[in-house]
């Protein structure tokens, strides 16, 4: 139906575009931009090429896994003096773990998740011409960018990257003596996540501002697609909660580097008793989890949003339960900053804070469970377009369930005594997150890579190889891992030799590395299909998957305000696809969706959402 | 064994791509160039998703049938027997869940798959269903909740009713090192500011302490059965934590406060040893150690099971290797053990410089 638009805007739009409106050189363009649209890409190539350091990584220390203190070309190759005789030092595994650890969760799944898509679709889906500010916008990339290159950088210190696993705790991470890691490669750690604060507050801001003011006419908060709800709830999330973790860097890096004693305390190392006195680990635990817990769902909403819209919209339905939708993800967001000591259970700190924790986590099942009935109400009688970005939703669906499931183990204080800190909790949190999270960021990829890429689609079969290898793989890996955890192995140990009553799984550990292995490997079909479309990609009708929302309005090519003629007007909510009239008849004859900027019809019935 | 799984997965790898394969020929044979998927895409994703749902049952059933067996043992404490209890009542609910969501979300993806003129249904919003499933999860959690607090209360109250063995559990770089209160069951005040290695202090007793004076430090763990013992942690450098998964008992060793934990242990390692569950794992490690002892390899002389307190807290490069063996007996064993083990007083050096103490410990030891 907008074919004859799209060919009218290539025309008008040519390539004198820039000329035309005010001049723009290529820093300005393609580096120094501040065009949402241009950052969301930046965002989302930055976060792409760090999840592919991040996943190389993982599969290192997962070969050493399976077969423990055996030499290997890849290791000699990628680690250097770190595997003298290409077997793998105890010390780099521990790095690897750590590296992995942070670069997934900050870098991939927040930055490259929430970054790319709230940039890319927060002024597209309410109606705004770019971000609040363009220049803050641009600053928060170019931070991030910094804070990658930094923590890509402390690989090549002398002494080794930061090496106490993702979550830093201290004394480990404050005391150079107790670990290599914890000298330079920790200093620079902590200077990286403190400039990715700063980066994810401006952005945040930003996210804020610009859903709160910029809504074009007729876009009240309830007509809101639900992945402006899920960007802009994150943000309010990561504006609460990512400053206690700047608290507890800035303090740690005192402890660090001048004497006070905010975490340490009563430490007898190498032969000498420090100074330190007065301070607690625990406090820095608090603050870490303080961010930390949101964080699970800073890097969740935006993929549970993305997923909402791409289900919706290729099930030809309403999303079912709009309202109670929102309502979870605020409900969601509450609890999340109040569950945090779940993580602490057997920390030391006080039993009865233990119980309160257990009971806060144990509700914040409720409203994911209601989101995941949800989406399977959402398929139920539905026209299932199973497009790649609809598989990685559906995916997204099923082991958020699965993940989330072992979660009522974790959540409890009681089970958690066993489980704590072994491989279940490394299924559970990879499961739950990780993998659903990187199926939401996939699935954002495939839906709205011809937004960003001016019409350009990916390989839909190509799509399909990625999405079912990825699949299998993930639950072929994260599956048999809640049994060795049960079976007592304890995460972040550099190999299981050295009990023999982890002897007899060593075949599980082959197993796991084998499906990880080839699910790295499906992840560069991924890459090709990406940057082969980037280029050579066919151009697809300007709305390709016949959605309602308004950035299937805006000019495929893209110029600086995104549409061409003035901003759309909003008369209904983002999901009447697949809605009749009293006579079975659609409401525009011969189409079974109905844009937001489509006035409500005669005798049509704004249903109350 | 190994060489089974990997021909599995390769063949599945295999099914993958013959899979694949098919769903080019399906797409070529429209000779379309859209990107979007249409009624052949829809139909060969709908079948896939149907095989993915058998796929996850299959795993979790081949899971079971297959890595069931490494589960720990039962439990060897008293609070143990309630920690499975409620651990396997968490898992039934969580299997039936599993099972009935996974089966609907994929059903629902093969059975709905989209056809060319099919119309879907306008199904926006119902409030009773919403109340169904809000209320469900509510009742559900809430008896799991309450169960689940009842239980962590207990485990966590430590007291001192009923006489208990006061043990502490001393964290280091990478070795434990036990103490017991002595003959008056006390133990004597520490700080590490009192290490003194030359005269083989190394836990940082109070010299002058009377109550010290008769404790005894050992690394080897050993309990009386059937008698509560009451942990005091300390760490000395970095965060560990006391992982006793037999006993399904942890805590974490935290630098600058002492933590606690209570159990009482109910079968000697001896009884353990004939449980039929241990005595099959006995036999498949051994099998496998003999293998690795037929090719020359490590980690190859015969194993017989004992209780085991691992660190589960990264603490450094040797964390993955850093335990304690723990030893169930009976009282008079136990009796007997304790009459043989020399008291703080009895180690510590006063006078002559003299290492009566193994001084690897401690400060050497740290910088492993």
């Amino acid at each position: 139906m907008s074919v004859t638009a799209h060919a009218h805007v290539d025309d008008h739009a040519h390539d004198d575009h820039g000329h035309h409106h005010h001049k723009e050189t290529f820093v300005t363009k393609y580096i120094f931009s501040q065009d949402h649209k241009m950052i969301a890409k930046q965002y989302l190539i930055t976060g792409l090429i760090m999840g592919f350091v991040g996943i190389a990584m993982s599969l290192l220390f997962r070969m050493q896994l399976a077969w423990p203190g055996e030499a290997n070309v890849m290791f000699e190759t990628l680690l250097g003096k770190w595997a003298p005789d290409g077997v793998m030092d105890a010390d780099i595994y521990l790095a690897l773990v750590t590296i992995h650890g942070t670069i997934m969760v900050f870098f991939v799944l927040t930055a490259g998740l929430s970054g790319t898509f709230s940039n890319l679709l927060i002024p597209l889906q309410i109606g705004a011409r770019d971000m609040a500010s363009g220049f803050l916008n641009m600053v928060s990339y170019w931070l991030f960018f910094t804070s990658s290159f930094i923590m890509i950088l402390s690989l090549f210190v002398e002494a080794g990257p930061a090496a106490a696993g993702w979550t830093i705790y201290p004394p480990l991470s404050a005391l150079p003596m107790a670990q290599s890691g914890s000298g330079m490669g920790m200093t620079l750690w902590l200077v990286s996540m403190a400039i990715f604060i700063a980066s994810s507050l401006l952005g945040s801001l930003n996210y804020i501002v610009t859903v709160i003011n910029l809504r074009t006419k007729g876009m009240s908060m309830t007509r809101l697609p639900l992945t402006i709800w899920a960007f802009f709830v994150t943000a309010v999330i990561g504006v609460i909660s990512f400053p206690v973790l700047l608290s507890a860097a800035l303090l740690l890096i005192m402890d660090r580097s001048f004497g006070t004693s905010f975490f340490l305390s009563d430490i007898f190392i190498q032969g000498e008793v420090l100074h330190y006195q007065g301070g607690s680990p625990v406090l820095y635990e608090h603050l870490f989890w303080f961010l930390g817990h949101p964080e699970v769902y800073i890097v969740l909403l935006p993929a549970l949003g993305i997923t909402s819209e791409v289900m919706s919209t290729n099930a030809r339905k309403p999303i079912f339960g709009y309202r109670a939708m929102v309502a979870s993800i605020l409900a969601i967001a509450f609890l999340s900053t109040i569950v945090w000591g779940h993580h602490m259970f057997i920390s030391g700190m006080n039993p009865f804070l233990g119980s309160v924790f257990t009971f806060t986590t144990l509700l914040i099942a409720i409203p994911s469970a209601v989101k995941a009935f949800n989406y399977i109400t959402t398929l139920w009688k539905g026209n299932l377009q199973l497009n790649p970005a609809m598989l990685f939703s559906i995916g997204l669906v099923s082991t958020f369930i699965t993940g989330g499931l072992t979660g009522i183990i974790l959540g409890d204080s009681t089970l958690d005594i066993n489980v704590h800190d072994t491989y279940f909790v490394v299924a559970h949190f990879h499961l739950v997150m990780g993998i659903s999270a990187l199926y939401g960021l996939f699935a954002g990829v495939y839906h709205w890579f011809p937004k960003m890429f001016e019409g350009k689609m990916m390989n839909k079969n190509l799509g399909y190889i990625h999405f079912w290898i990825t699949a299998v793989c993930a639950y072929g890996v994260f599956f048999p891992m809640h049994f060795v955890g049960m079976a007592g192995v304890p995460r972040r140990y550099y190999e299981n030799t050295a009990f023999p009553m982890f002897d007899d799984l060593t075949d599980v550990q082959v197993l796991m590395t084998v499906f990880a292995l080839i699910a790295g490997l499906a992840q560069l079909v991924f890459l090709y299909n990406f940057i082969s479309s980037i280029f050579y990609g066919k151009k697809g009708p300007k709305n390709p998957w016949k959605s309602n929302t308004l950035e299937w309005t805006a000019e495929v090519k893209h110029i600086h305000g995104n549409w061409d003629g003035p901003i759309p007007e909003v008369h209904r909510w983002a999901y009447d696809y697949s809605k009749v009239d009293e006579n079975g008849e659609y409401i525009i004859p011969g189409q079974d969706f109905v844009p937001q900027t489509v006035p409500l019809q005669k005798d049509e019935e704004e249903l109350q959402h | 064994m190994t060489t089974v799984l990997i021909l599995a997965v390769l063949a599945l790898v295999a099914i993958a791509i013959w899979q694949m394969t098919k769903i080019f020929e399906l797409s070529q044979l429209k000779a379309e160039t859209t990107q979007i998927a249409n009624d052949s895409d829809n139909k060969t994703n709908g079948y896939l998703l149907f095989a993915f749902l058998i796929f996850i049952y299959a795993i979790t059933i081949f899971s079971f049938w297959q890595y069931g067996k490494f589960l720990l043992p039962e439990a060897a404490s008293e609070h143990g027997d309630g920690y499975d209890r409620l651990m396997l009542i968490s898992f039934v609910i969580i299997f039936i869940v599993q099972t009935i969501t996974q089966l609907l979300l994929h059903y629902f993806g093969y059975k709905y798959r989209g056809e060319k003129g099919k119309k879907a249904l306008f199904y926006a919003d119902n409030d009773r269903l919403e109340f169904i499933w809000t209320i469900i999860p509510v009742i559900t959690l809430a008896g799991l909740i309450l169960w689940g607090l009842y239980t962590w209360t207990n485990i966590m109250d430590v007291n001192d009713e009923g006489d208990p063995l006061i043990v502490e559990l001393y964290a280091q770089q990478f070795n434990w090192t036990a103490r017991y209160g002595g003959e008056d069951n006390v133990l004597g005040a520490a700080n590490v500011r009192m290490i003194d290695i030359n005269k083989a202090n190394v836990l940082g007793l109070d010299e002058s302490d009377t109550y010290a004076s008769d404790d005894v430090i050992v690394k080897e763990l050993h309990l009386p059965v059937g008698r509560k013992v009451n942990f005091k942690m300390r760490s000395q450098d970095v965060l560990h934590s006391a992982y006793m998964p037999h006993f399904r008992a942890q805590m974490n060793c935290v630098p600058g406060m002492i933590t606690q934990f209570s159990f009482t242990p109910t079968k000697t390692t001896e009884e353990m040893r004939q449980n039929p569950d241990v005595i099959d794992k006995v036999k498949r490690t051994n099998e496998i150690r003999s293998e690795r002892a037929a090719n020359g390899e490590d980690n190859s002389d015969p194993w017989e099971f004992d209780y085991i307190l691992l660190c589960n807290k990264i603490c450094g490069k040797s964390h993955y290797n850093m335990q304690m063996k723990i030893i169930v007996e009976t009282q008079e064993e136990y009796e007997a053990w304790m009459a043989q083990q020399k008291t703080f007083a009895e180690t510590v050096i006063t006078d002559e410089p003299q290492p009566a103490f193994n001084t690897t410990r401690g400060a050497a030891s740290a910088g492993l």
